[in-house]
């Protein structure tokens, strides 16, 4: 593995001009290709599957962002990854130009791309954009344009201008645009979203230091300052994680939950490492729907991807106000729980009861205590249908119809950030399924049918979304919900109704 | 370190030289409570520091002492900050790297001899509320990667004040004496962020008290911040600071 490529060592402020040293230049090349099947499926049945499958591999990645039924991001270098579902992810993605850490944006039908350029010495660099009107760069339509030169560092400045990133004011339509390293301050500088170009006379403001690979977003009268601290390419030793402050003006002061500016370092965990990846940096978010929010970066190593530098899409949670990483589904047994009752999932079966009666009062105390076994499925299978079972929510009992395992589908893709799931009662290979009459039944196996596929988005409020990947005979997007506090059906989804939202408990 | 790392080093190190030639900086302004970005391109400490005079000084309004004595950076190769484990802090932040450095209040101009190295103290005061310790080397025109930063300064306290803490921030790691005692030590690759470490509850002597500290860094940025805050958390500023 070609390593020795990293000059971004330890701090990023390290980084050396391309055009002295253009043979190591600041990028990867990764010669080892023996990542292998094997090794994804591994990763994909282990449960902890943290990043992208494919060839996700990438470094300094921009916004995911969709372009004619695909999706893009772009990382340091010329190219880029692209997916047809989100969630395999392959080389594809075209971007002239060299240089480090794009941003992509969309404003009409142009897509603005930005990148920094080394310039003339260490620390002196060039911000650029350019647009094109498709990402797809098979179309007749792809070509960027007007590449223009937008903010820039002479090596001198308290300031290194690279890792720019877009922000679209949605209250007033203003094009923002963040850049800068932990060489000195974070700048932000305005944009004409009508041409990409600096507006005439406006000048930097300085907004944060301690941080590089900013990214900016709007939500709810706030606006959002997320930048990656800790160590950059260190592979699995990288510390990166990424912080966020906030301001009611896009301008600034951002202060973190203490109340301290990220000009004095503040800023607010949103994610660092856990499971098998190290190194999460280069925040970008992207909304699926009211309540269903994804932020992308990189995973500075994946040590389940050979400690390689990989994309990584994990649901955007918020609390409080304040932006956090969700988690991505892990596979395992659970209940899943109705968040408007609290009820459970489970068979329209008979309840079958189980030794433990209760006890006489006044029984003798001394008698020894002895365990009561729970009961097991094989205590009542039998005693189930053969074909279709109906589903119902109940109070959870602990029982074998209300126990569902949920696994990654083998080979049925997947959507933004993950798989999709097959969901089967524990021990057997009964699958929950929708039906063309917008019901959900279990059907005594799973054979891959796209209605027996799911889509589980965890939420912005930290509860989550089941959606079979069809509904048959039905164009219709439906969600699992409670049309009452026992009765589950399929209908659109509705972030303000716990009634489409559900939890998973395991026991 | 391998021969690929040390070339590497090598050429990393050309290149940070080339990047010496001509120097500036940036100084935030404040305007409308909008910090408007300033470039400049003389390379001189002077934005970021002030020659620190004996006028009466207290700290910032948020308690951030500004005067100090700066030594030259001592030369300390390191390629890479994550080796600033606890043990290497200690190892190396006890090594005497020049005589009476864990008692001298030197005096501004005075020198010392570390190795080959000839280096002198400045008496200064920092503009901002962070010392900029990248910011002095680069205007100095010194070694500014793989260096150690040594910095004193005297507080005056009006009355004994139990209970106290010293808040520090520094890039990369650092270590900090009151009176000669450790207060707080900062290890691992860290960047500057206030009240990132806090010592033990001190106690701050009626007159004067001595802080000492000493900052390391690889490559990249270096600067510190340095507070008092009481038992409430709040910043101590009724303290004056002198250099000797």
């Amino acid at each position: 593995m070609n390593t020795e490529v990293y000059l971004r060592v330890c701090k990023s402020d390290m980084r050396v001009p391309y055009d002295n040293l253009k043979t190591i230049i600041y990028r990867m090349k990764f010669k080892n290709k023996i990542l292998g099947a094997a090794a994804l499926l591994s990763a994909l049945l282990s449960g902890t599957t943290n990043a992208q499958v494919g060839k996700p591999f990438i470094h300094d990645p921009s916004s995911v962002i969709e372009s004619d039924g695909k999706y893009y991001t772009f990382g340091t270098g010329s190219g880029g990854l692209v997916s047809d579902d989100g969630w395999v992810w392959n080389s594809g993605g075209v971007r002239p130009g060299g240089g480090v850490a794009p941003d992509v944006i969309k404003i009409g039908d142009r897509y603005y791309v930005s990148y920094a350029r080394g310039a003339r010495k260490q620390h002196a660099s060039d911000v650029l954009v350019m647009w094109t009107k498709t990402l797809d760069p098979k179309s007749p339509d792809f070509g960027y344009k007007d590449e223009t030169l937008v903010a820039s560092s002479n090596g001198d400045d308290d300031c290194e201008a690279i890792d720019p990133a877009f922000l679209l004011d949605p209250t007033d339509g203003r094009l923002w645009l963040s850049y800068g390293t932990y060489f000195g301050f974070i700048r932000l500088v305005e944009l004409d979203p009508k041409t990409g170009k600096r507006v005439e006379g406006n000048k930097a403001i300085n907004i944060a230091i301690d941080c590089e690979a900013t990214a900016m977003i709007y939500r709810d009268g706030w606006y959002y300052l997320l930048g990656t601290h800790g160590t950059c390419c260190d592979g699995a030793n990288s510390t990166y994680n990424i912080v966020v402050g906030r301001s009611k003006k896009v301008t600034g002061p951002y202060m973190d939950n203490m109340g301290r500016s990220m000009m004095e370092g503040g800023g607010k965990l949103v994610v660092a490492a856990y499971g098998r990846v190290n190194g999460p940096g280069h925040f970008g978010r992207t909304v699926v729907a009211d309540g269903v929010e994804k932020m992308s970066c990189h995973y500075e190593a994946d040590l389940d991807q050979g400690g390689r530098s990989v994309l990584g899409i994990l649901p955007l949670l918020w609390k409080n106000g304040w932006p956090v990483a969700g988690e991505n589904f892990k596979e395992g047994t659970y209940e899943i729980e109705s968040e408007r009752r609290g009820y459970a999932l489970e068979l329209v079966v008979d309840f079958v009861r189980m030794s433990g009666g209760m006890r006489g009062f006044g029984r003798n105390t001394d008698e020894p205590v002895k365990p009561v076994a729970s009961q097991e499925l094989a205590d009542v299978i039998k005693t189930w249908p053969e074909g279709k079972i109906n589903v119902r929510i109940g109070d959870y009992m602990f029982r074998p119809h209300q126990k569902w395992t949920i696994t990654a589908a083998p080979n049925a893709g997947g959507y933004l950030g993950a798989p999709y799931y097959k969901i089967v009662i524990a021990g057997t290979d009964r699958a929950l399924a929708a039906t063309a009459e917008g019901e959900v039944v279990t059907v005594p196996a799973f054979t891959g049918a796209p209605e027996q596929l799911w889509r589980i988005d965890q939420l912005t409020d930290g509860t989550y979304r089941i959606m079979p990947k069809i509904v048959p005979n039905s164009k219709e997007q439906l969600v699992l919900v409670s049309s009452g506090d026992s009765t589950p059906t399929l209908a659109p989804f509705d972030m303000n109704s716990d009634n489409s939202k559900w939890n998973f408990r395991a026991h | 370190m391998n021969m690929k790392h040390k070339t590497l080093f090598l050429a990393i190190s050309s290149l940070i030289l080339l990047g010496l030639e001509s120097g500036g900086y940036t100084a935030a302004q404040t305007s409308n409570n909008v910090a408007i970005a300033k470039s400049d391109t003389a390379r001189t400490i002077a934005p970021y520091f002030t020659q620190a005079t004996t006028k009466k000084m207290t700290p910032d309004a948020k308690g951030f002492i500004q005067r100090w004595l700066l030594l030259d950076p001592i030369n300390k190769p390191n390629r890479g900050n994550t080796v600033f484990t606890d043990s290497y802090l200690r190892t190396n932040f006890s090594t005497e790297y020049f005589p009476n450095q864990f008692t001298v209040v030197p005096k501004n101009g005075d020198k010392v001899k570390v190795g080959e190295q000839e280096l002198t103290w400045h008496a200064l005061e920092s503009s901002l509320y962070n010392v900029k310790l990248f910011r002095f080397a680069y205007g100095l025109r010194k070694q500014i990667y793989g260096v150690i930063f040594w910095a004193v300064t005297v507080v005056n306290s009006p009355q004994e004040m139990k209970n106290v803490r010293m808040a520090v921030g520094s890039n990369s790691a650092s270590m900090w004496w009151l009176n000669g005692k450790e207060a707080v030590l900062l290890s691992g690759d860290r960047r500057m962020v206030v009240d990132d470490c806090l010592s033990p509850c001190l106690t701050l002597n009626k007159g004067k008290n001595i802080i000492r500290g000493v900052v390391i860094n690889g490559p990249g940025m270096s600067d510190f911040c340095v507070r008092f805050l009481d038992d409430k958390g709040q910043p101590i500023k009724n303290l004056t600071i002198t250099y000797e």
